[in-house]
């Protein structure tokens, strides 16, 4: 199941989507908002998706996924929107006969998640300002890049 | 040729503009996109070695040929999680 919901998470729901009576195990990543980064006080963020291909990205690691490990199910869920301090923006839940198989394929999921799927994180700092996360790594990034 | 331009984030914020359809010559390449941009904001040419760029809701190399009516979306780096 891959969902995107401005709604909070509620993580008791996404547990049970993936529940099996084969399942040895779920294994559960919950991602939640910080409230610094980069050593800068965070008030709030705000995640946008470029929503139908997320979903598609999001649906191609799972089957990825599903092609490394014996998986039962396997749920990845992305809050969109303002997020509160401290609430998740990110659950993940592997089910699978085994442990060993449903930590690895969580851990799988969510660092593909945060390196292919089209969602960007929108900081709003204590001192008023507001950034795209990653952004000045985009300017640095090619400002190496061109200076090598 | 036409094709629809969509950005997100930091480049809609560097454009000005979320979704336009744009015309790109003859037998364009998807990192062409950048160069149209670049027109608008020179910042954009900067941008080709940590940009991404997503044809009809799939990933693409920048050197992929353009089809009329594609939808092109300029897709900086990924910030979720």
């Amino acid at each position: 199941m891959v969902l995107l919901t401005s709604n909070p998470i509620d993580v008791q729901t996404v547990l049970k989507s993936v529940a099996t009576p084969g399942s040895g195990g779920i294994d559960i990543f919950i991602g939640t908002t910080r409230d610094h980064s980069g050593g800068r006080a965070v008030t709030s963020l705000e995640y946008e998706a470029y929503e139908p291909m997320a979903l598609r990205e999001m649906e191609r690691i799972e089957r990825q996924a599903r092609k490394k490990w014996p998986l039962e199910k396997v749920a990845i869920v992305h809050r969109l929107g303002s997020v509160p301090i401290g609430e998740a923006s990110v659950v993940i839940a592997v089910s699978s006969a085994h442990r060993k198989q449903a930590f690895e394929a969580c851990r799988f999921v969510i660092d593909a998640l945060k390196k292919e799927v089209p969602i960007w994180k929108r900081e709003h700092f204590a001192d008023g300002t507001e950034e795209w996360s990653g952004q000045r790594n985009l300017t640095l990034n090619d400002k190496s890049i061109i200076g090598n | 040729m036409n094709v629809q331009l969509r950005l997100f984030s930091v480049a809609r914020d560097l454009a000005g503009f979320s979704e336009r359809m744009v015309d790109l010559g003859r037998n364009p390449r998807a990192g062409e996109v950048l160069e149209y941009l670049a027109e608008h904001n020179p910042e954009f040419a900067g941008w080709r070695s940590s940009i991404r760029i997503a044809v009809n809701e799939e990933y693409v190399s920048q050197d992929h040929a353009l089809n009329e009516g594609d939808e092109v979306a300029v897709i900086p780096p990924v910030s979720g999680g």
